[in-house]
């Protein structure tokens, strides 16, 4: 493997070789399918080769041969960790493409929907940063809260993890009539819960000397690599597609876009990454509990089109994911399929600073770095 | 005390000594570490799920009860797995090694006052120096492995457990210097009478150097408690086998029999370590509260209720080493380290003056 790679070895009087790890595709902490490919001094990383393609579906191919809302499905499978967020994102897409208007209610149940995917997404995330770490415990609490909102989805659409609910044009069923109450109950538990969370692994000490001024990533080059979403909040600059661009009925709502400070170490390291997905969750809350108080009544089908089939032209939408920018671009030549589709998976650009972020520090670090970006395999693959 | 009554049930004859030896060393193995081994894994993985909001084990027996013993039966029927390029005398011998390091400690441990394997005056020395052999073991495990993984995890066990000796060696030596013995029964046996006797809180008598070791026999307790948690490469010291990293470091390569050699291992040095704390600063084997044997008059109940309170304390110690294990995060090797030689050892060794002070009083 050594000579094939790029790696650059240094010389020195006393002969010293890098070692070359190998890290994944099969490793705990490669959050998937990713191989990372370590050259090591000792344990200082001196590079960093991130191999993706190990999940490849070929998604955009795929879409091609596929009518418009047979779409829907296959979009839950890229960040299979916000299949809402996915749905939504594409149905935004299509309906700006088609000139729909959905009727409120829809919109209210998608912004409700897709916030809460952000909170069980986010729980995902600190979950196995504190396991990348070596606290285990918080992650059976995060997955404890995760499966109250999965059941919240179950309950609404029958699927716990890949839901085709939100469809172009509506929504595949109503909201059940328990839903509202039980989504109240659910974030009434949930706010000591994070409380818990915070207190065991936020503010840990040991935590935070894994975590604070490790990986450090400064604003300008996350902007020139196109960072988005909470690792770009992290680094401290306040954007955020929802209030950026806003989409759906997200003007209505009051809420904050929480940003790093850099509160234990620098701003912009993995502290600060992790601790605004913390808060956004606080915000997503927020959102939820507006929506609910807002919901409209009204018809969630009415405007779904009986047949999909779009004028000649191209359309680019995004959403604010939990993992970032989501954009699609979608081609169409007046058919009832796609000429092309793109997606703009913000995973994929995250995972482009690895080698910036991670050169300099240890092994260990790499780890934190990587579980800190947050990365999902399906959505770099697709 | 045990070893001449055995001597004597075989007619003391050369055959006798033997015989009487064999089953003096094999004692504590077949009573204590493999029941204990059994019901600590257990305990880690209820205490584990209680910890973390699940039941844990419940299916086979009653809470599971059932369930290590399943597990060791498994293993036992495993394909004893040794890869082409592994270093075939090294991998067979590191689990070996390994274990017979933590079974060699069990020695020198005084369970009663008439159990101790072998009545050694160098006592704690002894079991330092033994527990040093299980180094040479990972790290063998490590090399013979020929995996990159297991190579940088017995790397950085090597580089913990002998960083984490010193203090621990230090805080021993403190208490040698107090007591005027290595022997762990000796000094088991000055901690008799009440809980106030015990090292923790400056040992037997009432003249006022007792009252001034109070604050760095505390600290001493700490430090030697936080040092034993490396040792044993507990959390928050568990990096040698850092799953999120090193997959599961120094026995990633190992199956089967070998890989429950080095549980086997890890489990009964978790009571070692525990064991020895438990001989220096609370009492060993001795009573907090007084003998029930003693109250009734039943010299013969004294040694069980020893041997109880020698299992509890230590079993209690081990308890906290996993509510430890399934609370915090594990730190980064640098950070070990200077855990370990930035804090640990400066501390260790003014402590250390200060007691020696003290006890020139």
């Amino acid at each position: 493997m050594s000579q094939e790679s790029s790696l650059n070895t240094k010389s020195s009087a006393i002969r010293t070789e890098e070692m070359v790890l190998n890290m994944g595709p099969q490793h705990p902490s490669t959050h998937g399918v990713l191989r990372l490919e370590l050259a090591l001094e000792g344990e200082i990383i001196t590079n960093v080769i991130p191999h993706i393609g190990y999940l490849h579906r070929c998604f955009e191919k795929h879409c091609e041969a596929m009518t418009y809302p047979q779409i829907v499905p296959y979009t839950d499978r890229m960040d299979y960790l916000a299949p809402m967020g996915n749905e939504f994102g594409y149905a935004i897409a299509m309906e700006k493409l088609l000139g729909i208007q959905v009727p409120e209610r829809v919109d209210y149940i998608r912004v409700i929907m897709a916030e809460l995917q952000r909170i069980s997404s986010h729980l995902v995330a600190l979950g196995t940063y504190g396991a990348d770490i070596g606290a285990f415990t918080p992650f059976l609490y995060c997955f404890r809260d995760r499966e109250k909102i999965l059941s919240l989805f179950e309950m609404t659409c029958g699927a716990r993890l890949l839901y085709n609910y939100i469809w172009v044009g509506g929504l595949s069923h109503d909201l059940h009539p328990d839903f509202v109450r039980k989504t109240r109950e659910f974030i009434k538990e949930f706010r000591p819960n994070l409380k818990e969370v915070n207190d065991l692994l936020s503010h840990n000490r040991i935590f935070i000397d894994r975590t604070a001024n490790v990986g450090i990533l400064p604003v300008d080059t996350a902007i020139n690599y196109g960072v988005s979403g909470p690792n770009l909040r992290g680094s401290g600059i306040k954007w955020d597609v929802r209030k950026e661009d806003p989409y759906s009925v997200y003007h209505k709502f009051d809420y904050d876009i929480p940003v790093g400070e850099g509160k234990y170490g620098t701003v912009g390291d993995s502290w600060d990454r992790y601790y605004v997905r913390v808060l956004e969750m606080e915000e997503s809350c927020k959102i939820v509990e507006q929506a609910l108080d807002q919901l409209p009544e009204g018809d969630v089908q009415s405007a779904i089109p009986k047949r999909i089939k779009p004028p000649i032209g191209h359309v680019y939408s995004r959403v604010e994911n939990p993992r970032g920018d989501l954009g699609y671009f979608i081609i169409s030549d007046g058919s009832t399929s796609p000429y092309r589709v793109k997606v703009r998976a913000p995973s994929f650009v995250s995972m482009q600073i690895m080698n910036e972020l991670c050169k300099g520090y240890m092994v260990a670090d790499v780890v934190t770095i990587l579980g800190s970006i947050d990365i999902v395999l399906g959505e770099i693959d697709r | 005390m045990m070893y001449d009554f055995l001597v004597d049930l075989f007619g003391n004859s050369a055959l006798a000594n033997i015989i009487a030896g064999t089953i003096q060393s094999l004692l504590p193995l077949f009573v204590f570490i493999l029941p204990f081994a059994l019901f600590a894994v257990y305990l880690e993985r209820k205490v584990s799920a209680h910890m973390q909001d699940r039941l844990g084990p419940m299916r086979t027996g009653w809470h599971g009860w059932k369930q290590t013993i399943a597990d060791i039966l498994k293993l036992i029927q495993k394909e004893d797995i040794v890869a082409k390029d592994n270093d075939r005398l090294l991998f067979n011998l590191a689990p070996i090694i390994v274990f017979a390091g933590s079974y060699a400690a069990f020695a020198a441990i005084p369970f009663t006052s008439i159990f101790i394997g072998t009545e050694v005056d160098l006592g704690i020395f002894y079991i330092i120096a033994v527990t040093g052999i299980v180094v040479a073991g990972i790290l063998m495990a490590g090399w013979a492995s020929n995996n990159k993984y297991s190579l940088l995890g017995s790397m950085r066990s090597v580089a913990q457990i002998i960083s984490y000796e010193i203090p621990t060696i230090l805080v021993a030596l403190s208490l040698v210097m107090i007591s005027g013995s290595m022997n762990l029964h000796t000094l088991s046996e000055q901690q008799t009478g009440y809980a106030w006797n015990w090292y923790i809180f400056g040992g037997p008598g009432s003249e006022l150097s007792k009252f001034l070791l109070i604050p760095s026999m505390l600290v001493g307790f700490l430090i030697i408690y936080i040092s034993t948690l490396a040792e044993v490469n507990r959390t928050p010291f568990d990096i040698p086998e850092a799953e999120s990293e090193l997959v599961s470091g120094y026995h990633t390569e190992y199956s089967g029999m070998k890989f429950a050699m080095f549980f086997l291992a890890e489990y009964a040095n978790m009571f070692a370590v525990s064991a020895i704390v438990v001989a220096l600063f609370l009492g060993g084997y001795q009573s907090p509260i007084g003998y029930l044997g003693d109250l009734i008059g039943a010299k013969w109940m004294i040694p069980i209720e020893q041997f109880s309170w020698f299992t509890i304390k230590g079993v209690f110690f081990v308890f906290v080493q996993m509510w430890l294990r399934w609370t915090l995060p594990r730190l980064r090797v640098d950070q070990l380290m200077a855990v370990s030689w930035k804090y640990l050892i400066p501390i260790a060794f003014v402590n250390l003056i200060i007691i020696g002070l003290i006890t020139l009083l």
